[in-house]
């Protein structure tokens, strides 16, 4: 950045510089439109929730169908994530370590549901995995129901997620290339070893960054999990199911109390993110993403 | 060809991550989207026609396509701004703005989605602005246009901020010292520079507009034919056990899709070709 910028106000302008008026104006505009866009409904959750006063807001949350709605959350989040880095891992070892042909076919397949919508992610798992089909229908006599139970949740969660921590993998792993793995090798390490001494310090700053871009999209996920859920209270009924389902029963500040919830956890995801930025940028893959 | 498949590699673990990989894409991705498309294949595409080719689906695809256009051209507009503002100028707040840009993608879409009615609805903040000048937002086709412009303005300043970050001073100083004004070298050498990544941003964002559903169904008001998006008749479909009807719409939604961004790719391809990769 050239030092001239530090100046706003400076009498000299440099001729790479707008005028200080156009400068403004387009400071403006850009935090106007911040502050309506995405500070006001920030402000009106926290508002909403907090209308009768605390005790209101803090009793909504401590019903039985609202903790259950949190536990199922935290649960979702905790079978989704793990898998989820697990596979994000593995593809972006695959994807990097070796070659093969078909390589740039397999990371659009990787890729494919950011452009699917979550409404079709759900109805895809229902159809593959839904009473009436043949899978579905097997399991289903098994007494191993996969809609609008937990497995299905998880799996439509999976879905949506499916590419967070693989694709801010595998732009590191590519730029870190394969040496000091080849010269582990040499040196008589195993694979695992490898791995967990060469590779996973290399990459746990991206991969923490994944994760938690996974955990808010798996806590948060509403289109896909609407469809699968069934939306059973006390069951299946997770924290955004269940904002749907007071929203709909004008249960105001119970809806806005646990939508406060999910805010403030939006939130610290987004703190923790900025604070691995700061710190750790140089083990991150480079943005965009998403 | 005689490139082999897999070339040998002394590195481990071939078996192992390329079964996790392949196992997991298939379970989860793969099969269920091919579960969608047996079931378009065996209900016929004669059907898929008829069912889609009503007056209800119809306005609700139109729908979901022309407002996703919109919000996406606001925010290819809007993102550009918000990045050469958030990477070239200094003032207080500027590092909060930067982390606000990412709420969007960060909070669910169901907690976007009542905020947004709360604020926008007649006896909301902005709504009781908007009804004293006798414009509705909420429950018409404008809220769902606030709605889709929320989800997808990160997009196009993500991608476009690391751009800004790496134009060369130098190019510009050619251009001022040429004799360029200000605007002149904004509009014919920063901007086509700008533009492969922001129009990557673009169908990011038009991508995820045309999905949608969480963040709009709250504010969209639902009246089939003029608030009622594409997304809503499958779940509505569902809710009858009428898995036929939802898989066709479903089948179509992802083939329009599909095509929209394979036409914004070749736009890219073009424009890349056309004022050389940056």
């Amino acid at each position: 950045m050239s030092d001239t910028t530090l100046y706003p106000a400076a009498r000299f302008r440099a001729a790479t510089q707008e005028t200080p008026l156009t400068r403004r104006i387009l400071i403006a505009i850009a935090v106007g439109g911040l502050g309506i866009l995405v500070a006001a409904p920030l402000v009106v959750v926290f508002a909403e929730a907090l209308a009768s006063g605390w005790a209101a807001a803090v009793n909504s949350l401590s019903n039985r169908d609202a903790r259950s709605a949190i536990r199922l959350t935290l649960l979702i989040a905790a079978i989704v994530v793990p898998l989820n880095a697990a596979f994000g891992i593995a593809a972006a070892w695959f994807v990097t370590k070796f070659d093969f042909r078909g390589k740039a076919f397999l990371i659009t397949l990787i890729d494919l549901p950011f452009s699917v919508s979550p409404v079709v992610a759900g109805l895809c798992i229902v159809l593959m995995f839904g009473a009436n089909s043949l899978v579905g229908g097997w399991l289903v006599a098994q007494g191993m129901p996969i809609v609008f139970a937990l497995p299905g949740i998880v799996l439509a969660t999976l879905f949506v997620t499916f590419p967070f921590v693989a694709r801010e993998l595998i732009p590191v792993m590519i730029e870190q290339g394969r040496a000091e793995e080849e010269a582990a090798l040499t040196l008589g390490a195993s694979g695992w070893r490898v791995f967990l001494t060469v590779t996973l310090p290399n990459i746990r700053w991206a991969l923490l960054y994944g994760v938690l871009l996974c955990k808010a999209r798996a806590m948060g996920e509403f289109g896909a999990v609407a469809v699968v859920s069934g939306k059973i209270r006390g069951q299946t009924a997770t924290m955004p199911i269940t904002i749907e389902m007071l929203y709909n029963e004008y249960l105001s500040v119970a809806a806005f109390s646990m939508a406060a919830l999910l805010t403030l956890l939006a939130v610290v995801t987004l703190l923790l993110r900025g604070a691995l930025e700061l710190r750790h940028a140089d083990q991150l893959a480079a943005r965009p993403h998403r | 060809m005689g490139r082999p498949l897999i070339h040998r590699s002394p590195m481990p673990g071939l078996g192992l991550s390329m079964g996790i990989t392949l196992t997991m894409l298939s379970i989860v991705v793969l099969l269920p989207i091919g579960a969608l498309f047996m079931q378009g294949a065996s209900y016929g595409p004669g059907n898929i026609w008829a069912t889609v080719n009503r007056e209800r689906v119809w306005a609700a695809l139109l729908l979901s396509f022309r407002l996703s256009l919109l919000a996406a051209l606001f925010n290819l507009v809007f993102g550009v701004l918000l990045a050469w503002v958030l990477v070239r100028y200094r003032f207080p707040g500027r590092r909060v703005m930067d982390a606000a840009v990412d709420l969007p993608f960060a909070l669910p879409t169901a907690v976007a989605g009542i905020a947004l009615t709360a604020l926008y609805a007649p006896n909301g903040a902005f709504g009781a602005l908007a009804a004293e000048i006798g414009w509705r937002i909420a429950y018409t086709q404008w809220g769902i246009l606030i709605a889709l412009v929320f989800v997808g303005l990160p997009f196009v300043t993500r991608t476009v901020q690391p751009v800004v970050e790496e134009i060369e001073r130098e190019v510009e100083e050619a251009s001022a010292t040429l004799g360029a004004s200000r605007i002149y070298t904004l509009r014919h050498v920063v901007l086509p520079m700008l533009m492969p990544a922001a129009l990557t941003g673009f169908a990011l964002a038009l991508a995820r507009a045309v999905g949608e559903y969480g963040s709009v169904i709250f504010i969209a008001g639902n009246i089939p034919l003029v608030t009622e998006i594409a997304p809503l008749l499958i779940v509505i479909q569902l809710e009858e056990f009428n898995h036929d009807a939802a898989a066709a719409i479903g089948i179509a939604m992802l083939l329009i899709s599909f095509a929209m961004l394979l036409a914004i790719n070749l736009i890219q391809v073009w424009s890349r070709r056309r004022i050389g990769d940056v």
